[in-house]
């Protein structure tokens, strides 16, 4: 099982819960996963995220490794100028 | 994933200051901007754009048009396909209208011709009946209840009931009990602030010149950030196959995000389609201020509590972003920026996206960061002026740092703003004196910088040289950066190496020129190839010398024995080595594609003392200094360029730039006279001061360094304003006008 923060406009749709709980080994399950659990942020995942692992951002990296020991944020999918 | 897994931090050729690659071709004119290619047949492509700021079009007559003779073909939006991606429908409704015009100087049709006047008197023979609607162009006007809605039903599932259909997106950031935070405050500031929309400002117009066929099989040149990004967004507009479309991206003159999505190419693409010929369009100033995309303005919040010694006890910033007539998501990335220099126990960030009858936002460097910044920095400013204290001791009390929580969800890792705001406070500039009607103002910036798809290419040719193919368009320095990474990894003089930009079909995908991403991820990914061409190279030596591969090393541009055991063999250099390469196996390669990550974050101080004329009203920047972590800087001179870029783009938006909408609707300084961006005589030299702390997830320590600078300086000099003048400045941009009524109000 690996925590994942959301953040604040996404709990309340996961039951405003900050972290959930999920059976994933990288962030693709991760992202399945949330959208088993919680439907309602499918349309957020669908539109893309972005996960922060012990602090370093990954977009698209479906196959980003993750396990308990790491600290998991979803964030926006990043965009730059 | 470990990137440095082969650290490497004795520089030979990174961090030296060799020529420009490009240099000689831009300052005699040799090089091919956007505009600078033309075809044989080539016709002239003119839109013909909206003159109000929201109606409904009714219908477009464009028989006229079509009859005048030279005229080879008119479209408008039913000549492109209908994109089931809600973002590519929007990119194609914002290139030629469908149903309603949303913005003045929104595109409504386009002709091409055999000549310029042709064309431009045709687009006068198009009638178009429209029903004008009301319009909105302020984003706190526009979140009314009552408000003319600019579209219906886009909002996200993430906005409450009950909201104008204006609001589009809800963000929330933050940790932590704010409220009881601010009972502990013996200080709190809440202010309100507004900025106004900017552009980019580029000097180069958009233009292209686009060859399509009835079969769908076409060639595209044109100005932009991303080659790979006009392929996709022309090819889903126009209903064709990205295979069959090659986009050449031009020599390009600015883009700061403003050339990362498409206004003009499937129009000519269309064009072409239809009228069998190569069509060209190039943007008139007008044309670009009108409908390319300038970035957010803004309505925000912030309240800030403080200790007597400085520490903040609670932070909350409520964000209201327009965007223009389409849906984007630049206020997410102002939430997540607005506190992040500083450790904080109790923070809340709010977004609000808003749609108006404005232009499509596009990017522009740290998209949404800037102005969330400039209003934290200002109420921080104030504090510190309120409680008689230093504001760098308040920003190195409060400030993020190793395993900081950051106020937008993860903890840092290895960043660098306590040694920038070190190096500012001992840098002579803060501690100088100031004269009458003199401010000094700080402050911090943030930006999340990323890496993202990249596809390098590089061979080694037959003479010993070696040519690097990559697919971003070079807005930054980058052909320098990747050939001196290329001539570093395989010991090489730098000008041995040459980089050049691919085409889409002749290079894998590569994301667009933004984030700060290119000399970060191009440059990691020709590393890696290097690395490759390298292994290649080894190992053929080993066969002839009829040794283990392993027992072949590479050091200094040459092939060597590991060691004593590997046998008394005579070093063979790269272009022994290339010389031989058909009797040893062939042409001698790497490639590398990868979907980078491990960009890391970047902090910037700037600090700017100014002097106003309580007459006038007019600010002069006296000295400016810019303090930056930037990694390791591959090439000084093109990083203390992007710093002092951004720094003078910083003062243009803070002082003069304004998109200035009339109660009609109607953008009332369409021009470079009247929308005012710094030119050299505004400007003082800008200093420049690296902090080269590596970035662990690069090879050499690189980091993004294209962003941040154009975050910190509008509070910087609106704190150094405020300072002079006496009076908290809580408006952008603070023209004289607006200056003069603070000062006479305080």
């Amino acid at each position: 099982m690996v925590r994942v923060k959301l953040w604040g406009s996404l709990r309340t749709l996961a039951d405003d819960q900050e972290w959930v709980e999920v059976e994933a080994r990288n962030f693709k399950q991760l992202l399945d996963q949330l959208g088993l659990l919680h439907p309602a942020l499918k349309p957020q995942i669908k539109r893309g995220v972005s996960l922060a692992v012990d602090g370093v951002i990954y977009r698209d990296a479906w196959l980003t490794e993750i396990g308990p020991d790491n600290e998991i944020v979803l964030l926006p999918y990043m965009v730059g100028g | 994933m470990a990137l440095d897994s082969q650290a490497k931090r004795d520089f030979k050729v990174v961090g030296t200051r060799v020529p420009r690659p490009d240099g000689i071709d831009k300052v005699t004119g040799k090089a091919a901007y956007g505009a600078d290619i033309s075809a044989p047949g080539m016709l002239h492509g003119r839109i013909l754009r909206s003159p109000h700021a929201h109606a409904r079009i009714v219908s477009i007559d464009v028989s006229a048009a079509q009859a005048l003779a030279g005229v080879k073909a008119v479209v408008t939006n039913a000549d492109f396909a209908r994109p089931d991606d809600a973002g590519m429908g929007d990119i194609a409704d914002n290139c030629l209208a469908r149903e309603k015009v949303l913005y003045d100087g929104h595109s409504v049709a386009a002709v091409a011709a055999t000549s310029k006047s042709i064309a431009k008197a045709a687009i006068r023979l198009i009638k178009v009946e429209y029903e004008i609607l009301p319009h909105v162009t302020d984003v706190d006007a526009a979140m009314l209840p009552d408000a003319p809605v600019v579209q219906e039903g886009r909002a996200l599932e993430n906005v409450p009931a009950g909201m104008s259909q204006n609001v589009t997106t809800h963000v929330e950031f933050g940790h932590g009990d704010v409220d009881a935070g601010f009972t502990k405050a013996d200080k709190i500031v809440e202010r309100s602030f507004k900025t106004a929309a900017t552009h980019q400002g580029y000097i180069e117009p958009q233009a292209c010149l686009a060859n399509l066929g009835t079969d769908g099989r076409g060639e595209l040149w044109c100005c932009t950030q991303g080659q790979y990004m006009v392929r996709a967004n022309c090819a889903a507009v126009l209903g064709i196959d990205a295979s069959q479309l090659r986009v050449t991206a031009s020599e390009i003159g600015g883009g700061f995000g403003g050339k990362t999505s498409t206004f003009i190419e499937p129009v000519a693409l269309a064009l072409s389609r239809k009228s069998g010929k190569p069509v060209k369009i190039v943007m008139t100033r007008e044309e670009v201020l009108k409908a390319t995309g300038p970035t957010i303005s803004s309505s925000i919040d912030v309240k800030i509590g403080m200790t007597n010694a400085g520490r903040i006890t609670a932070a909350r910033a409520v964000l209201r972003y327009q965007g223009g007539a389409f849906p984007n998501g630049t206020v997410e990335f102002g939430a997540q920026a607005a506190f992040a220099a500083y450790d904080l126990s109790a923070v809340q960030t709010l977004g609000w996206s808003v749609l108006t009858n404005r232009p499509m936002e596009i990017p522009y460097r740290a998209p949404g960061a800037p102005t969330a910044i400039y209003a934290v920095e200002s109420v921080v400013d104030e504090l510190c002026q309120e409680l008689g204290l230093d504001p760098l001791d308040v920003r190195l009390l409060n400030a993020a740092r190793k395993g900081t929580l950051s106020s937008y969800g993860p903890s840092f890792n290895e960043i660098g703003l306590v040694a920038t705001l070190e190096a500012a406070k001992n840098h002579p500039h803060y501690t100088a004196p100031l004269g009458e009607n003199q401010g000094r103002g700080l402050s911090c910036g943030f930006w999340f910088n990323f890496g993202g798809n990249t596809s390098v290419s590089l061979h080694i040719n037959e003479d010993g040289t070696v040519s690097v193919v990559e697919g971003n368009p070079d807005i930054g320095g980058s052909r320098a950066s990747i050939s001196m990474m290329a001539a570093e990894e395989f010991g090489i003089p730098y000008e041995k190496v040459r980089t050049v930009i691919a085409d889409t079909s002749s290079l894998g995908f590569n994301d667009i020129t933004d984030g700060s991403r290119v000399t970060f991820a191009v440059g990691l990914a020709t590393i890696e190839a290097a690395r490759a061409a390298i292994g290649v190279m080894c190992a053929r030596v080993a066969k002839i010398w009829d040794i283990d591969p392993d027992a072949v090393l590479w050091e200094d541009g040459y092939a060597k024995p590991a060691g004593p055991n590997a046998g008394d063999h005579a070093p063979m250099s790269l272009a022994d080595i290339a010389a031989i390469a058909g009797n040893t196996g062939g042409p001698i390669a790497g490639h590398h594609e990868v979907n980078a990550d491990g960009a890391g974050v970047s902090f910037g101080v700037h600090l700017v003392d100014t002097e106003i004329d309580p007459e006038t009203g007019h600010t002069t920047i006296l000295r400016y200094t810019v303090f930056q972590d930037a990694g390791k800087a591959v090439h000084p001179d093109y990083v203390e360029g992007q710093m002092q870029g951004g720094a003078v783009q910083g003062i243009g938006w803070a002082l003069n730039e304004e998109y200035i909408y009339g109660d009609d609707g109607l953008l009332k300084n369409a021009g470079f006279l009247d929308y005012r961006i710094p030119v050299a005589s505004d400007l003082p030299p800008i200093e420049t001061v690296i902090l080269e702390i590596p970035n662990p997830g690069h090879p050499y320590g690189v980091r993004g360094v294209g962003e941040t600078p154009i975050v910190p300086p509008l509070a910087a000099i609106s704190n150094a304003v405020s300072r002079a003048a006496g009076v908290r400045m809580c408006e952008l941009p603070m023209s004289p006008p607006r200056l003069l009524k603070a000062m006479s109000e305080k």
